[in-house]
């Protein structure tokens, strides 16, 4: 007889992540599965990182409502989980002078929506902030802030394990069977059972959906691809800086945003593709990423680009469609005990927790929710040796001979931050894994120093085989073994 | 601590330049090493051919490294390894990290020894998906010599660095299938000798004016697309081959090791990566001297020990007078055709060591340096190649009042 929870949630991205840390907050269990091999490897690690006011919705859209009430109680979540956040504030910047009227309008919107702190600037005022950029005004969001959406969702997922939930990763969920009033997951030979399912499943949610007999959804992937410049190019810029949106482009145009590691990241682009996997990026594509991050900041053309990566937009309207697509979160209309989200896309981190609770108030609607009393929000976060001043290294340095030595050389990484990263509570013990909890492999040599150093770790330490040591995912393998 | 000299990095520049130091003079001379063992990169590089100029005799990186690290321990030279040096100062105050703890050094004169690292496939922008089996040829190498890990059955290597073409070699031997080595530029990056004893020896096939345009595979490396490029270097449609494969070895250059350098606000060169230097190896920092790999990347490790020495004998002049050589500074300007030269600025009355890089393959040459009308070194090449370093000591000093000297390269 396989396991039984009262709750399943499909997808451990940051939306389902939220949903099951919030779903804990209540007496009930709950399961997350996430089909790779840790969470946040899907749209959620792909994005800009950008904690968004919430003026680039229609006003009245779940999208906008969710979005002011995310951005509003993020610095508390981020506090409550450890997560690195700056309020940085946000220009939309009009290049053109014919761009000035949209600023009006985004201006409206966004008031409309309740949005605060939102100003037009003069070129001056906008210089005076960001003096590399040239502009004719702009407007100023003052409640954006910026966030690292791969440790926020990791830091969910910790802390929803903490409190009860069970996290299992490489579980792709194959069939979903009808059994009384609730469901049998299947992944494989793997099953377990869950009187209620949510599915989070972000680009699969469709496929999701019509696993539990629901066919009323369709995603469509639009690609974003982006940038990321050496930390040299940070004293360049501190303020996330867009364009003005132009309307049935995807997204919200090339946009320069600083990350709270010190990067800057260039993009996203937008193409509609038929892969939901294709994450690839493109010679074209990284081409005009510079060149219109150049059109925002000439100065960036002495910077470097350490790497790029893509990710794909969960759209529930296709390519050329001028219509707004809203947030999807909603009880299947066929099928009994399933809450579906669907059209996550941006600003789908800043309302992943608002999302959370809408989905609590659904699930309420079928069950009754009791309290739990001990649930504990809090979340524990390692000090770290690279922001630390001086006097704090020093006796980081002296109690713990694990701080006396660096591993990643660029990020400035101690071994102690890689082993609490390496002793992770989902378990992963990828290359991927230590990278986006500790930032190893993330600066300017790209791994070139360190990832060998946490390969022999993982063999000599850890005891695994070459054989199964893995970047990330089931088949990522990096070696067939020993030299002969 | 305190230090006379402190040398960051043990390396083949660092070991040199601290024995160096000591026959020079200093007294107490500190190697500040972040490895369990000093040696650089030498350390990961068993195959023959190093010292081949210094001591007449074909040597393993590790029996070249071995020769400095007991001539420094010989001479008393401090070599304090697992520690990082975090930062530097224009003061040449250090902040290390070690089994010592965290603690900062003061030193006399600082010469910065940190070698070089790999450029990335980030740096470099290839297009396409980011799966496992991507590795730079230094991390294949430290994997297959240090650590007997081997790193995949059938490998493209893009760009023909000498590290590539080294790997190419050493990765066949270890049973793997070397599909390929395809360079972007028409000619090989690497020095002759490794074309033809790494690829030619086993028939290894050299695509010059070739690049890839895409890696796929959603784990692990799957497939490569390859172009042909036309003389603009742009591909030529229609002209690609898609390899299978399961590796990349990148293999396409190396940059001069200098955030520490930048911190202290050292002026750099967009030509070399590495500190803008004097005829003394003096950066622009007071003090701070440069050399080896971290200077500009060599062709041999044998003319990186020959500058970390010459470099350490002016950081013990340094301590000496306490200040640096006063007098008016003349600036060296690379002529069409050299891609650099080092050093950038040479004082009236020297006669240094020029090193410089051509821009591209040429044959029946001549380069000539000049100054106020004088030729101060000359010499006839009948190949040069930008894989190999032009090394020229002047005859002559530049005259007092000239303006620059000048490095050209003249037919004959």
């Amino acid at each position: 007889m396989e396991k039984r929870f009262d709750v399943a949630v499909v997808g451990g991205g940051a939306v389902g992540c939220a949903i099951a840390r919030e779903l804990c907050r209540y007496e009930q269990s709950v399961v997350l599965l996430e089909k790779e091999s840790d969470v946040a490897r899907g749209t959620s690690g792909r994005n800009s990182g950008v904690v968004h006011a919430g003026f680039n919705n229609p006003p009245g859209s779940l999208a906008a409502r969710l979005c002011v009430e995310g951005c509003a109680g993020f610095a508390a979540v981020c506090r409550e989980l450890g997560v690195p956040y700056r309020r940085t504030g946000k220009l939309v910047a009009a290049l053109e002078a014919e761009d000035a009227p949209a600023l009006e309008r985004l201006l409206a919107q966004g008031r409309q929506g309740g949005v605060p702190e939102l100003e037009l600037w003069t070129p001056r005022q906008t210089r005076a902030r960001e003096p590399g950029i040239t502009s004719c005004g702009a407007l100023w969001s003052g409640s954006t802030g910026i966030t690292n959406p791969i440790l926020y969702t990791v830091a969910l997922a910790e802390n929803a394990q903490a409190n009860g939930a069970e996290i299992i990763l490489d579980f792709a969920v194959d069939t979903v069977v009808r059994a009384g009033d609730g469901f049998v997951l299947r992944a494989g030979e793997r099953a377990l059972g869950a009187d209620f399912v949510i599915n989070a499943a972000g680009l699969y949610a469709d496929r999701v959906a019509a696993l539990a007999g629901d066919e009323n959804y369709r995603i469509y992937p639009c690609r974003g691809e982006y940038l990321v410049l050496d930390k040299q190019a940070a004293a360049l810029l501190r303020t996330p800086v867009y364009p003005v949106p132009r309307p049935g482009v995807g997204g919200l145009g090339v946009h320069l945003t600083p990350t709270v590691d010190g990067n800057i990241l260039i993009g996203p682009s937008a193409e509609y593709i038929e892969s939901r996997a294709d994450t690839g990026t493109t010679a074209a594509v990284m081409e005009r990423l510079w060149a219109e991050a150049l059109r925002l900041l000439p100065a960036l053309a002495q910077s470097r680009v350490v790497t790029a990566y893509a990710g794909l937009r969960s759209k529930t309207v296709p390519a050329g469609a001028q219509n707004f697509g809203d947030f999807i979160a909603e009880h299947s209309r066929v099928t009994p005990n399933l809450i579906n989200l669907a059209g996550i896309e941006s600003p789908g981190l800043t309302a992943s927790v608002p999302l959370a609770r809408l989905v609590c108030r659904l699930l309420r609607e079928k069950k009754p929710l009791k309290p739990k009393a001990d649930f504990r929000p809090e979340r524990q976060r390692g000090e770290d040796f690279r922001s630390s001043p001086p006097e704090r290294r020093r006796a980081m340095a002296a109690a713990d001979p694990a701080a006396r030595e660096i591993v990643c050389r660029c990020e400035t990484v101690t071994r102690r931050e890689i082993l609490t990263a390496l002793d992770n509570p989902l378990g992963v013990r990828d290359l991927g894994g230590i990278k986006t909890r500790s930032r190893a492999m993330t600066g300017r040599c790209q791994g070139g120093y360190c990832q060998q150093r946490l390969a022999v770790m993982l063999r000599d330490e850890y005891g695994i085989r070459p054989a199964d040591i893995r970047l990330h995912g089931r088949d990522a393998w990096l070696f067939t073994g020993d030299v002969k | 601590m305190r230090a006379d000299i402190a040398v960051i990095g043990g390396g083949p520049a660092g070991l040199a330049a601290a024995a160096a130091a000591r026959a020079a003079g200093a007294e107490r001379v500190l190697v500040l090493e972040r490895e369990p063992l000093a040696g650089g990169i030498l350390n990961q590089c068993i195959h023959d051919g190093f010292g081949l100029v210094r001591f007449g005799e074909p040597l393993t990186g590790p029996e070249y490294a071995g020769r400095f690290l007991r001539a420094a321990e010989e001479r008393g030279v401090d070599i304090l390894t697992r520690t990082m040096v975090l930062e530097l100062t224009a003061e040449r105050r250090l902040w290390t990290l070690g089994p010592r703890g965290y603690e900062a050094a003061a030193a006399g004169a600082v010469i910065l020894a940190m070698g070089c690292r790999e450029r990335t496939r980030g740096a470099i922008q290839i297009p396409g998906a980011r799966p496992a089996g991507v590795f730079t040829a230094g991390v294949a190498q430290y994997y297959l010599n240090r650590q007997n890990m081997m790193i995949g059955r059938r490998v493209l290597i893009v760009g023909s660095g000498d590290v590539g073409l080294i790997m190419a070699r050493r990765l066949t031997l270890e049973g793997a299938r070397v599909l390929a080595v395809v360079e972007k530029l028409p000619y090989a990056g690497g020095l002759a000798r490794n074309v033809v004893q790494c690829l030619e020896d086993y028939d290894i096939p050299l695509f010059l004016r070739h690049t890839v345009t895409r890696i796929e595979g959603e784990q692990r490396v799957e497939r490569v697309t390859v172009a042909r490029l036309d003389e603009a270097g742009r591909a030529v449609p229609g002209a690609e081959r898609v390899w299978a494969c399961d590796t990349v070895v990148l293999s396409v250059g190396l940059i001069p090791e200098n955030e520490l350098a930048l911190q202290a606000g050292a002026e750099i060169s967009p030509l070399t990566g590495g500190a803008v230097v004097g005829d003394d190896l003096q950066t622009s920092i007071p003090g701070v001297f440069a050399c080896g790999n971290a200077l500009h990347v060599h062709d041999l490790v044998d003319y990186v020990s020959e500058e970390a020495e010459e470099a350490a004998r002016n950081a013990v002049a340094f301590i000496r007078a306490g200040r640096p050589a006063a007098g008016p500074l003349i600036p060296v300007r690379p002529a069409a055709g050299v891609r650099y030269v080092v050093p950038f600025f040479l004082r009236p009355g020297t006669r240094p060591l020029i090193s410089l890089r051509v821009a591209e393959p040429m044959s029946r040459r001549r380069i000539e340096v000049r100054a106020g009308g004088r030729v101060l070194a000359a010499r006839k090449f009948p190949r040069l190649t930008p894989a190999e370093m032009v090394r020229l000591t002047l005859r002559e000093a530049a005259p007092p009042g000239a303006e620059a000297v000048e490095v050209r390269i003249i037919d004959g």
